[in-house]
């Protein structure tokens, strides 16, 4: 293994379809037009000596080092930003050239301290190497004007400033700055942040966060795209100050959001000291946000559990046991279940934090070893109405478009979904084509960053009342047809006729004009129409959302409004358009295509088909139920109803996670057998009676599939703390049941996906080793996989029109609980926190805190800051109030990343009506000044205490 | 919500969605949602609660109770 070195062109790539062919030092290339001197040189392996280009961010022509000689030109160009042309004779290595390079280096090395010894870049340093590629041999400038030494001639010198540290993974050291802007750039066009300028002129420019702010109070996110840019060592990763540049790498998928950034994983020994995004990632192109960059601390948390554990009842403390001795009490447990409850008295769980050969191993597990159907994912609580919605009037779940799609997109609608938090990397990719002109449509309670951003604004954003959205996209509907927006081309060619006559006199009633639908959702009309005009006709249109959509009671209608606004438009099945379910968690997809739902087998075929039962029958040498399973909700109600006994959980945390969390606090009492395999103690284990410790997505290989249903490779870059894969615990338990399980790596597990679900037949470790990464379908007609779905015909045939009548949900405001609350994300925290917040990111977002607009606020006597109390017929817990005007009066807004709060106290059982999707996102609330924090949340703590407890050595230790 | 309150909630909210198709398509419609995705021990109580006169259900899915699987007996 080596240090995966990535060629830097020094420009990015140009597009154009037309070829230039020039020649550099008597070497014949062709390129793109369009394309840089530089770049167009190091395609033909020449290398210009550059600082301050880079291929991250457009060149900028400040350092003078890149100069060429062109036959026929007068002068020294630089080559970064001289275009090439056909017939160009390029010198890149003259006399003149030399002399001039050396001129330019010695002026940098004269403002630069000559410590490289003992710099952190040391070794990883680009103005250390290019002084060495120009021959730089002596510097005669000995100058008190510098920048670099605290004091000159024994005053103190105003030109240094100290470093800031403020930012918890990276230094600014401006000692060490050379103002070569490709920090500022790349935070501008890579991130989209704009929180760097260069200040000053000439010798006198510095690097500035915000106005003269430290990094951390700037707008800085921390994204670590500037780190990454700059080729000295003033902005540094502060592992690397601590320990050392890495000496070898291995590509890997990020194990955060839905997005599945691609990292290299530098290393150092088995320690890891940096992930740098991938510019071969074809989800991320070489960018990244700060939890996939940063966070990966909590795969040495202290509080991680490395040893088996087992009690007979919650009371009781913790015993550490053998893994074998761990399997063999889950094995008799539920063995003994099943005998005194029956065969459907147990089921698993799998999390969308699995990977596909994981999740494939539990629903495996379940069907051929607990002979029931009881399998269900978390993905039940994000983005089941997906997939029944899509599968309904396309034919199948799948999102129909990659990432780069963004590159062709003139009109982007992002409903219910607030990405610069959720995915970060893909909200960048989303401001460069904003900026580049593309209109934006939001529809959403809050006024999200989005909506306002530096040189960004939507054209319209839609604040509708939470639980309206049916409401608002069939009115956006009722626009495009009434008004003759509609592509009848496209919809005679590509959806049923007869049905779109009927969906036609449906949505063209009255009840869905924007007027009637203003009184619903405090939307105003014109703003409805004007947004419906604009989708229908500002070319391609996309359409991208999230659980802000799917976690309602009419979830599943949602997604069906939105599929018929985008067959309406005929905006499917081409790059620029189409319908994006932004997921989120990293493999939602693949927890979804792997079989994890009870009613279907991996690919989305329901259990009760003969052909693909007997598929995995065959497979797994047993006959299959052909009745669905239980979902998470039912299981919980059956649990209270004393008919479920035992479940296993893997990575999965409901008792934080899901709603209504007094039920399944209950559900989960009432089990005699629940088994947690996490890394930590998470709040579900304090009702576990087994806890299997699980592994970093650092200590196992696998895939994950992303939100553009992108098979990306997972690799193991270090021994797992625990000493197994989850895999290999799974197949433990497996065993110890009987099942004979003989996996010796998860690419076998593979092998047997692909030998069973044909729209992943050409889908091998070998095969992703070779090209990267594949989007599912993936088989013979289509070896590279799918970027875009539905191109001809879509999945299901013809496109069907579904009427989406809008009904009210029944959790409205009234007297008791005059408000409404919405949940949603933030950038730094991840799910349910266990990984970001056992990580310096905790800086960002220390507790849940709960929005309310100033007038609301001033109602009930709260300001900023104040302790209130915030309770629904669920539950009531308390938390800090943020009284601010990005949520709309009669609405409140907090997180739940933070277990202290358990907002899901406060969330009630009503669901999607299809999948049972909770309903997160309208629950009626009351929010008052609190004394304290409520009687749960005391109870709470006090239980966990007692639960976490561990028999250590004949000691009791309190394991967190 | 008790189970039972609960099973007669989530029968309706399907039923009220399947009321905006044609009549005979929506009753298909409910009763090919329960049969694929409601285990059998959530329809066995929901046989229960419609043997018992199926109080508080929408007409959609007492009509559509018809064309539901049964599930069979419980073996113990
Ligand atoms: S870390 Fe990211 S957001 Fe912060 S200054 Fe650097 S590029 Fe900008
Ligand atoms: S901080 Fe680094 S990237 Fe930014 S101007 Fe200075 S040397 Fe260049
Ligand atoms: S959390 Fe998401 S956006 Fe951030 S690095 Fe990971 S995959 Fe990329
Ligand atoms: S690299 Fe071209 S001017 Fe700096």
């Amino acid at each position: 293994m080596s240090l995966i070195r990535e060629i830097d062109y020094g420009t990015p790539a140009s597009t154009s379809e037309t070829l230039v062919t020039l020649n550099v030092d008597g070497f014949d290339v062709t390129v793109p037009e369009g394309t840089s001197i530089m770049r167009a040189s190091m395609e033909a392996g020449i290398q210009i000596p550059k600082l301050c280009a880079t291929d991250m961010v457009e060149a900028f022509g400040s350092c003078r080092l890149c100069l060429v000689e062109i036959d026929g030109r007068n002068g020294t160009p630089s080559s970064c930003t001289t275009p090439v042309s056909p017939g160009m004779v390029v010198h890149t290595q003259t006399e003149k050239l030399k002399k001039i390079r050396r001129g330019v280096m010695e002026l940098y090395i004269s403002d630069h301290p000559l410590d490289c010894l003992t710099c952190a870049a040391n070794g990883d340093c680009e103005l250390q190497t290019q002084a060495g590629v120009v021959g730089l041999r002596s510097v005669r400038y000995n100058v008190d004007a510098n920048h670099f030494t605290p004091q000159v001639r024994g005053e103190s010198n105003f030109r240094y400033m100290e470093k800031d540290e403020s930012n918890p993974y990276f230094t600014y050291d401006p000692s060490k700055c050379i103002a070569c802007s490709r920090c500022v750039r790349a935070c501008e066009e890579v991130q989209g942040t704009f929180a760097l300028t260069i200040e000053g002129r000439g010798f006198e420019s510095r690097v500035s966060a915000g106005a003269h702010e430290s990094f951390i109070d700037s707008d800085c996110v921390s994204c670590g795209a500037c780190v990454q840019a700059c080729p000295t060592a003033t902005l540094m990763e502060k592992s690397v100050v601590e320990i050392g540049i890495p000496e070898h790498s291995v590509v890997t998928t990020c194990a955060y959001c839905g997005v599945g950034c691609s990292f290299k994983a530098e290393m150092r020994g088995d320690e890891l000291i940096r992930m740098v995004p991938f510019k071969d990632g074809k989800a991320n192109r070489g960018h990244s946000c700060v939890k996939g960059r940063f966070a990966y601390g909590y795969a040495s948390h202290p509080d991680r559990i490395t040893k088996p554990m087992v009690r007979e009842s919650i009371d009781q403390p913790w015993r550490e046991v053998s893994w074998d001795d761990a399997y063999a009490f889950v094995a008799d447990k539920f063995a003994s279940i099943q005998k005194t409850h029956g065969v459907d008295s147990i089921g698993g769980i799998t999390s969308s934090r699995c990977t596909n050969e994981e999740t494939y191993l539990i629903q495996k597990l379940v069907r051929q070893g607990f002979g029931n159907n009881n399998v269900d994912t978390c993905a039940r609580v994000c983005h089941s109405p997906t997939g029944y919605g899509l599968g309904q009037a396309y034919g199948t779940s799948a999102g129909t478009q990659d990432f780069d799609s963004v590159e062709h997109t003139d009109v982007m609608v992002l409903i219910g979904a607030n990405p610069t938090e959720a995915h970060p990397v893909f909200s960048s990719r989303m401001k460069k084509r904003l900026r580049a002109g593309a209109k934006l449509i939001i529809l959403d309670p809050r006024q999200i960053a989005l909506v306002r951003t530096p040189h960004i604004e939507a054209q319209y954003h839609l604040p509708l009342q939470p639980g309206t959205n049916v409401a608002v996209v069939t009115a956006l509907a009722h626009v495009i047809v009434t008004e003759g927006l509609y592509n009848e081309q496209f919809i005679r060619e590509r959806c049923d006729w007869d049905e779109f006559q009927e969906y036609m006199e449906f949505v063209t009633d009255l009840r869905h004009s924007p007027e009637v639908v203003e009184g619903l959702s405090g939307v105003p009309a014109e703003a409805i129409r004007g947004a419906a005009r604009l989708y229908a006709t500002g070319g391609n249109g996309a359409i991208y959302y999230g659980l802000g959509v799917t976690e309602h009671s009419q979830g599943s209608t949602a997604v069906m409004a939105i599929a018929n606004l985008a067959m309406l438009t005929g905006n499917i099945g081409r790059p620029g358009v189409g319908v994006n379910p932004l997921r989120g968690q990293n493999n939602v997809q693949g927890a979804c295509d792997m079989g994890s739902f009870p009613h279907e087998l991996p690919g989305y075929r329901h259990i009760a088909g003969e052909d693909v039962r007997n598929i995995f029958e065959e497979e797994w040498g047993v006959t299959l139920v052909k009745e669905p399973g239980l979902r998470i909700p039912n299981m919980l109600d059956a649990a209270v109803d004393g008919t479920f006994k035992g479940i296993y959980i893997e990575g999965e945390d409901i008792l934080q996670s899901d709603p209504d969390t007094h039920h399944v606090a209950a559900g989960l009492a009432a089990m005699e057998c629940v088994v947690v395999h996490d890394l930590f103690l998470n709040e579900t284990a304090n009702y576990a009676h087994v806890f299997l410790p699980g592994s970093t997505f650092l200590e196992k290989d696998g895939t994950f599939t992303n939100a553009e249903r992108r098979i990306n490779r997972v690799r193991k870059v270090m021994a797992p703390k625990n000493g197994f894969a989850d895999w290999e615990v799974t197949m433990g338990i497996a065993n110890a049941m009987g099942l004979n399980w003989t996996y010796t790596h998860p690419s076998e597990i593979m092998d047997e996906i692909a030998r069973t679900t044909p729209s992943f037949a050409g889908v091998s470790y070998d095969h992703l080793d070779e090209v990267g990464s594949v989007q599912w379908p993936c088989n013979e007609t289509a070896p590279l996989g799918t970027p875009i779905m539905h191109i001809d015909n879509f999945v299901r045939g013809k496109g069907k029109f579904i009427n989406t009548e809008y009904v009210a949900t029944d959790e409205r405001s009234g007297p008791r609980f005059p408000l409404l609350l919405t949940t949603g994300r933030v950038l730094s925290q991840y799910n349910v926190g266990a990984q970001t917040r056992r990580t310096a990111n905790v800086i960002w977002h220390e507790e849940d805190v709960l929005e309310i607009h100033p007038h609301d606020a001033e109602q009930r006597g709260i300001n900023h800051g104040d302790l209130v109390s915030l309770a629904s017929r669920a539950g009531e817990t308390s938390l800090r109030a943020d009284v601010t005007e990005r949520v709309a009066p009669g609405v409140v807004y907090t997180t739940f990343h933070h277990p202290d709060t358990q907002v899901n106290v406060i969330t009630t059982d009503f669901s999607d009506w299809a999948t049972n999707c909770p309903e997160y996102k309208v629950t009626a609330v009351q929010v008052a000044l609190a004394t304290g924090r409520s009687n749960w949340q005391e109870e709470y703590d006090r239980q966990a205490e007692q639960s976490r407890r561990i028999e250590h050595d004949g000691e009791l230790i309190h394991g967190d | 919500m008790a189970t039972e309150a609960k099973l007669i909630y989530m029968a309706n909210q399907i039923a009220t969605f399947f009321h905006s198709k044609h009549h005979d398509e929506g009753v298909a419609g409910v009763a090919e949602h329960l049969n694929k995705f409601w285990e059998p021990r959530m329809r066995r109580q929901f046989f229960e609660l419609i043997d018992a006169g199926g109080e508080g259900f929408d007409e959609l899915v007492i009509e559509a109770s018809a064309t539901i699987r049964r599930p069979e007996p419980v073996a113990s």
